[in-house]
């Protein structure tokens, strides 16, 4: 049987959404508040799923303290309280958070293997969120 | 096609165990939640049908007969209720968020009228939920 699991992980990060390949003005009417050269800060909540058949042994899809091991270690630890202009990531791409929701796939995918990584969903507010399933699949 | 999902709540204790593993495997694997005396969350079910709008009255599923199924079937029976003991499904298997939301599905499947299952949807806690499609 396979099952989808899902666990949500907040951390605070800032930043200043602004493109050296736009001029002042365009970069003030595209990003708007956004753009204010002394940045901002969000409560991020990172929701990530995975997927698989659930072991007959433990009931588990994966056990959850390695997940959460790993998301602590590789996206709370780094991005937790930085400044998201100045990590290398983002020296080219905008620190937008649909960048931030893709560089989070991307290594959770490398780097986290007891389970099939269905998608990462980033809420930036209670507003807005994105999500990532990589680049062909849709999301279920 | 449209999407309907209603949802509910119950609590309950459960605890993780197997007999197969030695006390120490039990404590690696499970931490806490090895604790024999049970512990107990607060739980959310999402119940997600599929079906087309009936011309007639509007609906996808009568929700008055979801909401009856869904409480006959898992709240009149997980409710207050220590999983491990009370419930037949978990005799033999653990009543993880996994094993849950499977049980929850098999219970429903076969009950509804109308209206098609198409997702189960158990948070343990806000932040933990696990996803059932019906996929073997």
């Amino acid at each position: 049987m396979k099952a989808h699991l899902s666990r949500r992980y907040l951390f605070s990060a800032s930043h200043r959404l602004h493109s050296e390949a736009m001029s002042e003005a365009e970069n003030q009417s595209t990003y708007g508040k956004c753009n204010n050269p002394h940045g901002h800060g969000h409560n991020y909540i990172v929701e990530v799923t995975v997927s698989g058949p659930v072991d007959e042994q433990t009931g588990m899809v994966c056990n959850l303290t390695d997940l959460d091991g790993f998301i602590e270690r590789e996206v709370l630890a780094r991005y937790g309280h930085e400044n998201l202009n100045t990590m290398k990531e983002f020296i080219k791409d905008v620190p937008t958070t649909e960048n931030l929701c893709i560089q989070i796939y991307e290594i959770v995918q490398r780097g986290f293997h007891s389970a099939h990584l269905e998608r990462v969903r980033l809420e930036e507010t209670m507003m807005n969120s994105f999500e990532y399933s990589g680049k062909s699949e849709a999301p279920k | 096609m449209v999407y309907l999902t209603r949802k509910a709540e119950f609590s309950a204790s459960h605890y993780y165990h197997n007999p197969a593993f030695t006390p120490e495997e039990n404590r690696r694997i499970f931490g806490k939640c090895n604790n024999p005396n049970g512990h107990g969350h607060n739980y959310t079910l999402e119940v997600t049908v599929k079906g087309e709008v009936d011309p007639l009255s509007g609906f996808v599923v009568d929700l008055k007969q979801l909401k009856d199924v869904m409480h006959r079937e898992v709240l009149d029976a997980m409710d207050h209720r220590f999983l491990n003991k009370e419930i037949p499904e978990f005799a033999h298997q653990i009543p993880t968020t996994e094993n849950i939301a499977i049980a929850i599905w098999q219970r429903l499947a076969t009950k509804l009228e109308r209206a098609k299952l198409y997702r189960v949807r158990v948070y343990e806690t806000p932040d933990l939920f696990v996803d059932f499609y019906g996929e073997a």
